[in-house]
């Protein structure tokens, strides 16, 4: 079972959410933090880390012994990441989509293919969970490939719990992609029922079953509960503004220390969603 | 001409929120939505859009199953696994890199150019807007950025504006490299929790990368003191001035509830005070 976490509007809760969802099930599972931009759920989780692996994407390197400047490369990049200027070719790593097309094209084998960093995955475990996580290097554009990097630690014999970046591009469908369940959090405003709206498109587009978690429930308006009901939309469970649980929060600890009772919460939760996915 | 980039690294720590607010204090400049990924300026700012545009931006390979042989080169060369066994392109997964459509060598792969998003001017009654919305599930976020901001540029020098008050996206990627890369000057908003302190230092730290001056915002700081005094000691070690603190209070919500900004909502709320030094601190600043 995969649930992957996401929220379209930034600042909602989704970590909050996952972290307490993972802790509250206890047992073997698995987090994989997929905010690589900005990874937060280790501060909450407090995993001991064991391993560290240096992420790298493939960019071009040009032998300029064998170059002879026919321009093919440049031709066949999409991404203007090599091109021929006089009597020299330029490879712009940071530009590299990584498809291998000048590797592939250049009748003088002269591109082989070096390392651009993209990040860092650390991984390790708090009691039976563990943990991985992606740490784009700061400066790295190109978040997805090290998302999917980080999805292939997935096991697909224990619960995963995947915390998903903002927005609903690229990243976002990176981190939601395959996953049996997308858990959409919310908060009941204005701009979180416009990108709650966003969120929900992408979800369709990858044909996902969804559920929605309204954070800070009594802060805003009734427009998310209309929406969800309207859409079909199951409202899983509802957080209202708690300012001890923002103060706990602020200080990196998870609701279900502070306010033990949240737990059979959070496990109801999971109970809700395993009940939807195998409806399906 | 000066643009500020409001960015966060944490998403929802209220940028969008001060955008709007300073866009009530700021006189004669162009409002910029660069969050295009999840635009939510125009929520409160009401545009009444004058022009609109359709954004292109990269390609998707679309295989023509009667030319096709089948003969399975496109499938070992695509290194995203976009082509399913029977030969159709899943144009999520496409990067548009145009390798399967280079090779096939039946010419049975097109190529067409994406329309992935649209962008737009607009009037406001704070001044003129540009925004966008990007494609649900697009790529090339990064690309429809930068084109906002050069047309935000544009507007600004034909009604000889001095200012650009741009509202930058979450993160530290793509559209976030994009939307800082040549600013005046960018202002982080960071909340005092310990995952505001670590992206605030990420973003902080992207900034510095780029070469871009930055300033500090710390909201909600009463929500920990402790943490808002490892930000501020933070922001001193690496040379970020501080241009003020709001308190936490629900009236910013309320305001936003009802589409508006806070200093036209209640200029009496035990936040506006602070946002009105966070202004001046700016604008002493920026020197606009």
């Amino acid at each position: 079972m995969i649930i992957s976490v996401a929220s379209g509007k930034g600042g909602t809760g989704k970590t909050t959410v996952a972290t307490n969802l993972a802790v509250s099930l206890g047992g073997n599972i698995q987090f994989l933090d997929c905010d690589v931009e900005e990874p937060n759920a280790h501060l909450f989780l407090d995993p001991d880390i064991q391993e560290v692996e240096t992420v790298t994407t493939p960019v071009p390197e040009v032998d300029e012994e064998k170059c002879t400047l026919c321009g093919k490369c440049a031709e066949i990049c999409q991404f203007k990441a090599i091109v021929v200027i006089g009597e020299t070719v330029l490879a712009f790593h940071e530009l590299c989509h990584s498809c291998g097309g000048c590797m592939e094209v250049c009748p003088e084998k002269a591109i082989s293919e070096v390392g651009r960093e993209l990040g860092l995955i650390e991984r390790g475990y708090r009691d039976g969970l563990e943990f991985v996580h992606g740490r784009l290097r700061v400066g790295e554009a190109m978040s997805p490939p090290l998302i999917r990097q980080v999805r292939t630690y997935q096991d697909s014999n224990r619960v995963t719990i995947i915390d998903a970046p903002p927005g609903t591009s690229c990243p976002v469908i990176a981190a939601m992609k395959g996953a049996d369940f997308v858990l959409l959090v919310t908060e009941p405003t204005p701009f979180g029922l416009h990108d709650l709206k966003l969120a929900v498109g992408a979800v369709r587009v990858l044909g996902i079953p969804s559920g929605l978690v309204i954070n800070r429930s009594d802060l805003g308006d009734e427009k998310v509960k209309q929406y969800a009901e309207q859409e079909g939309i199951p409202v899983l469970l509802e957080i209202p503004f708690d300012r001890k649980i923002a103060e706990s929060y602020s200080r990196g600890e998870l609701i279900v220390e502070v306010m033990p009772e949240w737990k059979e919460r959070f496990v109801d939760l999971y109970n809700r969603i395993e009940g939807i996915v195998k409806g399906n | 001409m000066k643009e500020l980039v409001i960015i966060s690294g944490k998403g929802g720590t209220g940028k969008t929120t001060l955008v709007a607010a300073f866009a009530v204090l700021a006189e004669g400049k162009v409002l910029c939505d660069a969050d295009v990924d999840a635009a939510d300026l125009h929520l409160i700012m009401d545009p009444a859009v004058q022009e609109r545009h359709d954004f292109t931006g990269g390609h998707t390979a679309v295989i023509n199953s009667d030319k096709c042989t089948q003969c399975e080169l496109c499938r070992d060369l695509c290194r995203w696994d976009a082509i399913s066994e029977d030969f159709v392109v899943d144009s999520i997964e496409c990067e548009g890199c145009g390798v399967c459509y280079y090779f096939c060598p039946e010419k049975a792969i097109d190529f067409p150019e994406n329309t992935c998003g649209q962008w737009f001017i607009s009037n406001t009654r704070f001044g003129p807007m540009v925004h966008a919305s990007l494609g649900i599930a697009e790529e090339n976020s990064g690309k429809l950025v930068t084109l906002v901001r050069q047309e935000a540029k544009k507007l600004a020098e034909k009604n000889q504006l001095n200012l650009i008050l741009t509202d930058g996206p979450p993160g530290v990627g793509c559209p976030v490299i994009a939307s800082i890369g040549g600013a005046t000057a960018v202002l982080i908003v960071a909340e005092p929790t310990v995952s505001g302190k670590h992206d605030m230092e990420r973003v902080a730290q992207l900034a510095s990368h780029f070469r871009v001056p930055c300033l500090l915002c710390i909201n909600k700081y009463d929500l920990n003191l402790a943490e808002t005094e490892a930000l501020e000691a933070l922001a001193e070690s690496k040379g970020i001035g501080i241009v003020g603190k709001i308190p936490f209070d629900s009236t910013f919500t309320e305001a936003m509830v009802q589409g508006k900004a806070i200093l036209e909502f209640d200029r009496g709320a035990l936040g506006t005070e602070a946002v009105y030094t966070v202004w001046a601190n700016l604008s002493e600043a920026l020197k606009i």
